[in-house]
């Protein structure tokens, strides 16, 4: 995978080029140049071929040129969502982002996602966004006995919410957020993503106490279409189009 | 070997408000406001900008021309009403997103309650007790049923 271009390229190998990331990194330890919790920018010039994402040059960086580099991580595949971060200004997962789709003639800027407190370089930390996503419950909620084998629903019963069942938790969206950003207050997207999928599932009984939940002050009304949520996730859900059913199960008082 | 039990999710403190469907409210009327405004300006400025002789028509008799008719009366208020409520009220979210230290709040809540409150009430002044035939005033000025009026 890390195979070096040297002058006698074997055909068919996939070309490689020079790549520059400039880093926002923060030590809450400090540096010999950099104080305790001061925020500064690092250039990193690597050698990346055209199939390398974001990660792998970022693992480059790491393995290779500085070892205190901090960043999460863990499947690498786009599955597990720990490697949200804002890339060339957009929220996007470092390891579904190849370096030539981003113009790799200019430096490639790589900051924390925003909204949330940096801990370390890249690494945020994640506990408001996963509050909020507890405040909303999300696990099935029933009334009466459990039936004695599984809860059935039907194809189109279950394709009401499939989309939101997509979601990795990786906070792109919520850390897209233009309400989020400023107070903190707000749920975020992917809360109410999380509500809709419960809310939507035609097993679950628990509806009216999330959608009073999200009926809060900082709840679905706070949002403003901005779209940012849709745009950032690397998963493609429709989340402006989930705020809305929200919304709108709200204003009529049907689900 | 047994599962952790599971915990009931603490009760919310987030707000501690009683009015649970303002924000719902406030979000309709939005909408509605908006929509409504949307025609109301628009049809003051073709009236009053593009139809008849343009912007040049504009002066105290073509005022009080309209407001002769009660039906521009009650358009302007409306008119008046809904664009400082709707404001106001973007205003309010605003102040509630940026705003984060509470001295900051209730004295830019304050100021924008105080300026929504007396924009409407001069401005309900203004339009329904308006007297298009002031005494004493040049004739030339006035609208022309004024002549009958004054005389």
């Amino acid at each position: 995978m890390t195979a070096t271009a040297d002058a006698t390229t074997p055909a068919g190998e996939v070309p490689s080029f020079e790549v520059t990331l400039r880093i926002r990194r923060m030590n809450p330890e400090g540096t010999s140049d950099h104080a305790a919790g001061e925020e500064y920018w690092e250039e990193f010039k690597i050698q990346a071929h055209a199939t390398d994402r974001v990660l792998d040059a970022l693992h480059k960086v790491k393995w290779d040129l500085d070892g205190s580099l901090a960043f999460r991580r863990s499947c690498a595949h786009g599955v597990c969502g720990s490697d949200a971060m804002r890339i060339n200004a957009r929220n996007r997962l470092a390891c579904k982002t190849l370096l030539k789709d981003l113009n790799p003639a200019k430096p490639i800027l790589i900051e924390p996602i925003k909204g949330l407190p940096v801990e370390k370089d890249l690494i945020v930390d994640m506990e408001p966004f996963f509050a909020s996503y507890r405040e909303i419950m999300p696990f099935l909620m029933t009334d009466g006995p459990a039936p004695e084998r599984e809860r059935l629903q039907t194809p189109a019963e279950r394709e009401r919410f499939e989309d939101t069942t997509k979601c990795i938790m990786c906070a792109a969206c919520t850390s897209a957020c233009p309400v989020f950003w400023t107070d903190g207050q707000f749920f975020g997207p992917q809360a109410i993503v999380g509500a809709h999928r419960f809310i939507f599932d035609s097993r679950d009984e628990g509806q009216w106490d999330r959608l009073e939940i999200l009926n809060d002050k900082a709840g679905v009304w706070k949002c403003r279409t901005a779209f940012n949520c849709t745009e950032a996730c690397p998963r493609g859900i429709e989340v402006t189009k989930a705020i809305s059913e929200v919304k709108k199960a709200l204003n009529t008082g049907e689900i | 070997m047994s599962a952790p039990e599971l915990i009931d999710p603490k009760p919310r403190i987030r707000s501690g408000r009683t009015r649970r469907k303002a924000e719902r409210w406030s979000w309709m009327f939005m909408r509605l406001s908006g929509l409504v405004l949307v025609l109301l300006i628009f049809t003051h400025l073709t009236v009053n900008l593009v139809l008849g002789e343009g912007v040049s028509q504009i002066d105290f008799a073509f005022v009080a021309g309209k407001w002769a008719d009660w039906w521009w009366q009650v358009a302007d208020f409306l008119m008046l009403l809904l664009a400082m409520l709707h404001g106001g009220n973007g205003m309010r979210l605003l102040i509630n997103d940026y705003a984060h230290s509470k001295a900051w709040r209730s004295a830019l809540m304050g100021v924008l309650h105080l300026s929504m409150v007396v924009v409407i009430v001069l401005g309900s002044l203004v339009i329904w007790t308006f007297d298009p035939c002031p005494v004493d005033a040049d004739m030339s000025l006035l609208p022309s049923f004024c002549e009958d009026v004054l005389q």
